[in-house]
Formats: structure tokens, sequence, C-alpha cells
């Protein structure tokens, strides 16, 4: 064809068009927006403790802009730690036994209660500047996000299809070449959805993390979060609901912009042989496909990875076979050192809390851990009560199951602290019992992963099984007790031990709040923690935050997961 | 001259701690000369789809010899493609992408991998179908994507492994006939073909020379030459005495094992690995059987082609009805018992009590299993127990099927019943024995 030697910039469909001069002027502008934040990391801090925070509402947008900013860095990290660390535990099975385990336990520790150390540690990184504060929240953000990224990746690399994974073989790609093209792409669903529960975490920590309380000093970093904690101080209900405002502004785009279109890009990599029905795309991917600048962009930047990925880069331990049997005497030495370094941790911490704390403080940590317990499972069961009969009308109504989803989704985003003041407003101004009152707002945020889940159970009901039930005139209790409520089982399950998860971690913000200079806390083990940290009582902080752990990882071993076990091998609908 | 590939002595077992060592494969030798296609033909579980990937390079065996060109093979050998049951296609990748995949393995440039991969898809008869993915595309075109990309890097050797089976029969039919037209045309770049296949008129049809696979361990039976030229016609005469025969040489008793029993659970007859066959399949059959034609003796090539089965779905069929004694299966015909015209003859809950009383009188398994019931107070017994003992025998995956079989069959039979949650049997729900 004549038309095929003329250059691509040239042919007639690649002029520009009116959306190619707003997709420059959008990315001039965010680039302009990155250099005069990235500026504020270097100032020393007693720069940030000279300019205190503005509550005029005009100054938010630049404050949103940084929060987005350290949001988007530490998902950076969470990227970059999730493509090292997946690996390495895939790829070699003695570091897959501590490596696994490791990452289970981080997922069900209280990031929170972390916050403490890690600022002592990044402080002294960059001492006197403000870096070592933003270094700090970003880990905090870091530490919510990176690690079920990295589960999911590490479980899609152990499920990979026997057959492709063959294939490789057979063909001989070099390790480099089937990690692009057979173990990445194999993730890639999972990974973006991950990303994207990640990145509803994530908003929850950059609000509690950028005003930070050490001992006697108090940093606010600009951003949304040290505007509403700002704001609380003052008892300023306008700036409260500006900053409300602004950061559902700013989710609704990040997820209309960035999350919608990733996840319907990914479904290309999902691995079913047969093609199912095809959602339409997000205006967002269509925009993208239409505007030539940014689709020459993305075919560059998809160009340039394939050609990376195509590389015949041979990396170390490559073996064609399989070892037959495994190394004892490797096994036994390492083994041995794995004891020893779990050992000598054990008795690092026990002489630690020991230096300070009586079985006294271990008891009534305990004891508050129970009432934290007991706090969480009455929240699941009250949202469970209220959001699976709602979730399962919704599901069952196509119409409504589709406009309620994303609202859902959306909500589950939403950082439920930025919705607490309102509350403590409440609380304060009729003395109402903190015990009772502070409690519905460690479900605030994570209620919605119960009904989004119940939503999607209801929706994907086999319809014929749903005939029957009709057909054989089963109604009332009958109906919920063995039609529906099994079939929507595994998705309830689901969505509940996310929000559990997340409720236990709301706990050390959701059992203390503060207006101006009223002070409420409930009593439980967030607000121990919480607390200890205000006093800066270190060996309090660690005491709090390994009970808080054991009950997790004691909940999730002997609870959830034996359910979900059984819900996945009974209830599940093939 | 040096033939393409030599496997001598080869063994393939897997190690079990506790007793002896699982054999899949036992003292297995083959040549491949250039210009032959070659079929291993067997059953499922005769280790030739292991041997196939021993040959590929995917698999190590414990011991023996694979030679590539009279060199040791170690991994996947240069030279050697293979063309996947399943496909294996990447779903991310194009039609395009998918077959030039192999060639950037090989580091070769962009523009001369578009091209050969270009002629590979035209040579297979995929052109215009370059940038589809494989999700759009019917079995049989996906097929032929698998097809083009082993094509496409030139090999010496290709290996198919049961590579028509998942494609319903037409177009197996058509994609077999292409294949062997572009070989006969030498149109192809490959010297020398080797497949497995359960499907005999498959390996008639395409090979020159088929190795017969017996199972448990797998071991070459018999080596037969097809000297049929191409096109070969399924209706000739002397094609289908040479299926008949393959049929009658692979339902032919294999003698029992001379390996000294050594243990009690093998004298137990525990060591049989069991398929789990639908009893309603299994009742379907006889009642065919007994029915005219065959009138309680049928040839098993003409059964299959009559009831539209594989070998591999009609053969654990038969030999369930010869381990009750149903039935005898010998020189490929299945001829019913005095026990199957009972069965036949009888209703639904006879039936069951005929079947029940077959299980226990010649699967000891299951006669041991009632008996342990029968002896404890509480009449349960864990099944964790039986497992074990199976896969003192056998392999783990051996060992479920087997139990699953049991399990099936028991409860058909109404031996006991069986709890998956606490993977227990019991005697709930069973009428006491009278």
């Amino acid at each position: 064809m004549a038309h095929s030697t003329l250059p691509t910039i040239l042919g007639g469909k690649r002029l520009p068009n009116i959306w190619d001069v707003i997709a420059l002027i959008c990315v001039f502008g965010g680039l302009i927006a990155l250099a005069h934040s990235a500026r504020g990391t270097l100032v020393p801090l007693d720069a940030l403790e000279a300019t205190a925070i503005n509550l005029d509402p005009w100054s938010l947008p630049d404050y949103a802009l940084r929060t987005t900013l350290r949001m988007f860095a530490a998902l950076a990290a969470s990227l970059l730690f999730t493509f090292t660390y997946a690996p390495l535990a895939a790829k070699s099975r003695r570091a897959g036994l501590i490596m696994i385990p490791i990452l289970d336990i981080l997922q069900s520790v209280p990031i929170l209660g972390f916050l403490t150390f890690t600022i002592a540690f990044f402080m002294s990184l960059f001492p006197g500047k403000v870096m070592g504060l933003e270094l700090a929240a970003i880990f905090a953000i870091f530490t919510s996000q990176a690690w079920n990224m990295a589960f999911s990746f590490y479980q899609s690399l152990t499920t990979l299809p026997g057959d492709l994974e063959e294939a490789c073989r057979c063909f001989r790609l070099t390790a480099w070449q089937r990690f692009w093209r057979l173990e990445v792409p194999f993730a890639m669903p999972g990974l973006v959805w991950n990303t994207m529960l990640s990145m509803s975490a994530g908003w929850f920590f950059v609000v509690a993390s950028e005003a930070i309380t050490l001992g006697d000093n108090n940093w606010k970093l600009p951003g949304i979060g040290s505007y509403v904690s700002t704001a609380l101080d003052k008892r300023d209900v306008g700036a409260v609901a500006w900053a409300i405002l602004t950061m559902l502004i700013v989710i609704l785009a990040y997820d209309q912009l960035l999350f919608r279109p990733l996840v319907a890009w990914s479904a290309k990599f999902r691995f079913e042989s047969t093609a199912g029905a095809v959602a339409g795309d997000p205006w967002m991917l269509r925009l993208i496909r239409r505007t030539h600048v940014l689709r020459v962009t993305g075919e560059a930047v998809g160009g340039v990875f394939n050609r990376l990925g195509g590389l015949r880069i041979r990396m170390p331990h490559w073996r064609y076979y399989r070892p037959a049997a495994p190394a004892k005497l490797g096994d036994a030495v390492f083994g041995a050192l794995v004891t020893c370094g779990v050992g000598y941790a054990l008795w690092a911490v026990v002489v630690y809390i020991a230096a300070e704390l009586s079985w006294g403080d271990v008891a009534e940590t305990v004891l508050l851990g129970f009432v934290t317990l007991l706090r969480v499972a009455l929240l699941m069961v009250l949202s469970s009560l209220i959001w699976v009969p709602i979730g399962v009308w919704l599901g069952l109504r196509p119409a409504w199951a589709r406009r309620v989803q994303p609202i859902a989704q959306f909500l589950a985003a939403f950082p439920a602290n930025l919705l607490f003041p309102p509350f403590v407003i409440v609380i304060v101004a009729f003395h109402l019992n903190t015990d009772i009152f502070l409690t519905p707002l460690m479900v605030l945020g994570t209620q919605w992963y119960i009904l989004f889940n119940v939503i999607a159970g209801a929706a994907a009901f086999p319809g014929d099984l749903q005939e029957a039930a009709r057909n054989f005139r089963i109604g009332g209790l009958l109906w919920w007790r063995r039609v529906m409520l099994p079939g929507v089982l595994p998705y309830f399950i689901t969505g509940a031990i996310t929000a559990s998860g997340g409720s236990w971690n709301a706990a050390i913000v959701a059992e203390v709040a503060s207006w101006g200079d009223d002070k409420l806390a409930a009593h439980g083990l967030g607000s121990y923690i919480a607390q200890a940290t205000d006093r800066g009582a270190f060996h309090q902080i660690v005491l709090g935050v390994v009970v808080m752990s054991l009950f997790v990882v004691l909940c999730n071993r002997f609870f959830w997961r034996p359910i979900y076990a059984y819900t996945s091998r009974r209830a599940t609908l093939s | 001259m040096i033939p393409l590939l030599e496997v001598h002595n080869c063994r393939q077992a897997y190690h079990k701690d506790s007793s002896a060592d699982l054999v899949v494969l036992d003292n297995v030798e083959l040549t491949l000369q250039e210009g032959e296609i070659v079929g291993l033909l067997g059953r499922s579980g005769s280790g030739k789809s292991t041997l196939l990937r021993i040959v590929a390079g995917l698999l190590q065996p414990t011991s023996g010899e694979v030679l590539w060109r009279g060199l040791p093979l170690h991994g996947p050998a240069a030279g050697v493609a293979m063309v996947f049951q399943s496909f294996a296609l990447f779903p991310w990748l194009t039609v395009e992408e998918n077959v030039e995949l192999g060639l950037e393995a090989l580091g070769i440039g962009r523009k001369e991998r578009a091209n050969r991969a270009e002629a590979a898809i035209d040579l297979i008869g995929l052109g215009g179908f370059e940038s589809a993915y494989p999700k759009e595309l019917s079995g049989g075109m996906r097929q032929r994507v698998g097809l083009a990309r082993a094509l496409v890097v030139q090999p010496e050797l290709l290996l198919m492994d049961e590579p028509f089976s998942a494609l319903d029969v037409l177009t197996a039919e058509t994609l077999r006939t292409d294949l062997i037209d572009l070989w006969s045309e030498r149109k192809l770049p490959i010297k020398s073909i080797l497949m497995v296949t359960h499907n005999i008129e498959e390996a008639v049809l395409m090979c020159d020379r088929i190795l017969v696979f017996s199972s448990n361990p797998g071991r070459v039976a018999s080596e037969i030459r097809v000297n049929f030229p191409h096109p070969r016609d399924r209706h000739d005469p002397a094609f289908r005495q040479m299926v008949d025969d393959i049929y009658a040489l692979m339902t032919r008793r294999t003698p029992t094992p001379l390996v000294a029993i050594t243990s009690p659970a093998a004298a137990a007859g525990f060591a049989t690995p069991l398929h789990p066959v639908n009893t309603n399949l299994l009742a379907g059959l006889l009642e065919t059987i007994a029915a005219a034609p065959y009138v309680g003796k049928a040839d098993l090539p003409a059964l299959a082609d009559d009831l539209q089965m594989e070998l591999d779905e009609l053969f654990p069929l038969g030999e369930v009805l010869h381990l009750l004694q149903f039935a005898v299966l010998e020189e490929g015909d299945i001829r019913l018992l005095e026990a199957g015209h009972a069965f036949v003859d009888a209703d639904t809950d006879t039936r069951k009590h005929q079947f029940a009383a077959a299980l226990r009188a010649h699967v000891p398994l299951i006669a041991a299993i009632r008996r342990t019931l029968d002896e404890r107070w509480n009449h349960r017994a864990p099944a964790l127990r039986f497992r074990d003992e199976l896969e003192d025998h056998m392999s783990p995956d051996y060992a479920d099927e087997t139990l699953r079989a049991v399990i099936s069959w028991g409860r058909y039979g109404e031996l006991f019943s069986y709890d998956e949650e606490s993977d227990q049997f019991s005697l709930e729900d069973i009428d006491a024995p009278t």
C-alpha cells in the first residue's frame, strides 16, 4: 500500500484534534505541579514549623495535590516491592518458606501502631529535613498497600497454568522473557484489583499519617490530613466540610481517570479461553484510545515494554530441570538459621517489653484486646444484618446493581477518618457514652466491602436456581436459609474478612477522637495504642501492637480461614 | 547415519519415602530416524506423555540415556518444538505474537520474525487471523496457531501431545489430513514427528511406526510398522484389520507381574489402581452388549464406533466389568458373563444387591472398608487410613482416583456412606446387612 510508506505522524488520521490540546495542557500542568510539590521536601524542618496549616479553602487544592503525590510515591514503592519480593518468594522454595508467613503477618499487623517507630527511623536518616517526615508518611502508606499486592502477585506466580509454563520452557524463553511474557500478564488482573483495594486503604493512612505526634513534638505536613487535624483543633466545622468535599473530588478523579480504565484494560489478561460478556469501556479508556497524542504515547510506552520484555536476558539459577529431591542438609541449615533468628527476635521483644512493664500490663492489654474484639464482632454482625439483605435486594436487580456497585466501591475507597469529626461533634454536644458511640466509626469505611461483595454475589447467582426456587414456591425464611444465603456466602465471607481486618486497624484512630480541647476515648486496645503514642511511651506501644497482631492473626487462623475454606468447598457454585 | 533421537533404557520413577518407588516408565527404548512419523499409543497412565516430555527435555528421566543427534540431552533442545493438547496459547498475545514467541526466544530480529511468522501462518491456513486473540478462535483454529508456533522455529523434530483430542471429530479429521498433506508434499521444515495418542485409528492413519504402551509400569509392549501410502483410506480392509489387531493387542491381559508379593496390603489387592467410572455407564454398557445386534458379545472397535466413544473412555468401563466378573475382555472383544446377564435382567434394587455382592467379592479394598466398619463399635472409619495404605503402592493422584471410585461404587451399592467434610466412611443410612 502506498500510504503505509508515509511517516505515521503525517497520516491523515493522526492530525491533532481538540483532545490533543487538552491532553497537552493536562500533562504540562501535572509536570509543573509535581515540580512545585517536590521542592517543598528539601526545606528544613524549622521552615515547616514556621508555615502553619492554612484553613483557607483555597489552599485545599494544593494540599490535595501533595496528599495525592504521597499516595502515588507510596504506590510506586509498593509496586517495586511487589515485583521483587513476590518473585523471590515464589522462585526460591526456602525463601518462600519464611517470606510468605512474614507477608501474612504483616498483612494483619495494625500499621498505624508502627508509625512512631518509622518516624524515628526516617527522621534519623534525614536529620532536620522535611524529607524524613515525608518518607515516614509515604512509608506508612506503603505499609498499607504493599502486602496484599505482593500476596496477589505471589499467588499468581504459584498458580501459573502448567501448559503455558511448559510451552515457555519448550520454546526456551529466558527467565526474563518468561517473566514478562507469562508471569506478569497472568498476574495482571489480580494485581490491578489489589492495587485498587490498596489505594483505598492508602487514603485512610495518608490522612492519618500527615499530622504526626511524637512525644512532645507535633509536626504537620502540608496535606489534607493535616488540614483536617488543624480544623479539629480549631473547631472549624466549615473547614472540615471543605476537606471532605475536596477528598470526594480527588477520589472521584483518581477512580475515574486511573482505575476504571486500568481494570477494563487488565481484563485483556484474564485467563479464560472463552470470549466472555464484554462490558463497555469506561469513558477514560475511550478517551485515551481516541486522543491521538495519548494513544501514540501509550503505544510507544507499550512498545518499549514489549521490547524490554523480549530481551534475552538470562538470570542466575536458571535450571531446565526441576530438582528431583530437595537438598536435606541445606534445609536443615536453613531451618536452624531461621529458628535462631526467630528465637532471637522473640527474646528481644520480651526483654524490651519486660524492661518497663509487668505481667499486669500484659493482662490489661489482653483484656482491652477482648473489648476491641467484642466491638469488631458486634459491628460485623450489625453491618451484616443491614447490608446483606440490601446487597441481595440490589444484586438481584441488575439495573440497580449496575448503578450502586460503583458507589459502594467508591465509598470503600473514601478515607473514613475524614468523616469522624461530625460524629465527634455530636458526641461532645450531647455528652454521649464514648464506649458505645465511638464504636460505629470503626466500620464506617469498611462496611462497604460487605455491601459490594454481597451485591456481586447476588448478581452472579444462577438464574436457573432462582427459577427452581420460584417453581417450588420457596419463600420467606426458607428462601434465605436454603437458597440465597448459601449462594452469596463465599462473597460475603470475602467481604467480611476485608471489613474485619480494616476495622482492627481503624480501632487505633476510631477509639480516640478529639474536638478542640475535648478528648474522647473509648476503652479498647486501639485507644491504648493511640494514647501510648501520644505520650511517646514506646514500651506500651510495642506491647499493644504485639497483642493486637496476635488477636488479628488468631482471628484469621482460627475463625476466618476455616470458614472461608468451608464455604469455598461447600457453597461455591461452579 | 546418526539417528535423530535415541532413548535407551529409560526409567522414570517418583520417589516415595514410605515404600518402593512408583515406576511410571520402565526400560523404554526408542529410536527415531529422519523422515518418519512415530506414534506412542497407549491408555492414560501408560507413561507415554511422560516419555514425550522426557524427549522434549522438560523432564529428566530417573535413569537412562537420551541422545539428541548423538549427544546427551540437557533440557529443551534447539530443533525440538512441541504442540500441546490444550494448545497452550497465551491469551494476552495475538495469533501473530503467539507464533513469534519461539523466534523471540531465539533472539531473531523483529523484521525477520514478522516475515517468518507470516509465512508459517499462511502455510497453516491462518492468513487473515494475525491480529486475533486466541479466545476469538475456535478450537481447530487455536490448534493451528499451536502448529504454526511450533513450525516457525523450523524444528527438526515436532512433538505432538494428543494434539487433536480436545477437538471435535470433524475438526480433528480436517487438521490431521492438512498436516499429513503438508508432510507428504514436504512443505514442512521438520525431519520427523513424534506424537502421543490414545486414538488407535488416528495412529494408524498418520504414523509410519506405532509403539504400543502397556500400563503399570509403562513399557513398550509392541512395535507396529504401518506401510500404507498416504493418503490412507479408513475403509480399506487392511486398514481395518490393523485397527482390529491393535485393539486385540491392547485388550490382551497383561500377565500378572512376577514381582514377589511382599506386603500384606498388596496381597489384599490394594495395589490395583481403579478408575472412578460412572455406574450408569456400566449399566448402560451391559444393556447395550446384551441387546441386539451384539447379543452378549461385542467387537470393541465396532462397539466404540457405535457408541461414539474413544478408546480411553471405553476401556476403563470394560475393565471394571471384567474386574467385577460381569464380562470378560479378550482379544479385542467383550463378552457378557452370567452375572452380567443377570444384572441386565434385574430391577433397580436387585441390581444394587448384585453390584454390592460383586464389589465385596472382587474389590478387596471395598471388602476391607466394609469389614472395618462392621467391626468398629461406632461404624465409622477415617478415609485417611485407606488413602495412606493406597499411597504405599501408587502415586497420590492414583490413590485419590481409586478412593473416588471406591466411594462412588460403594455408595451406589449401598455398602457404606462417606462424609466428605470429615473424610470418613460410615454405615449411616445403610440398612443393616440381612
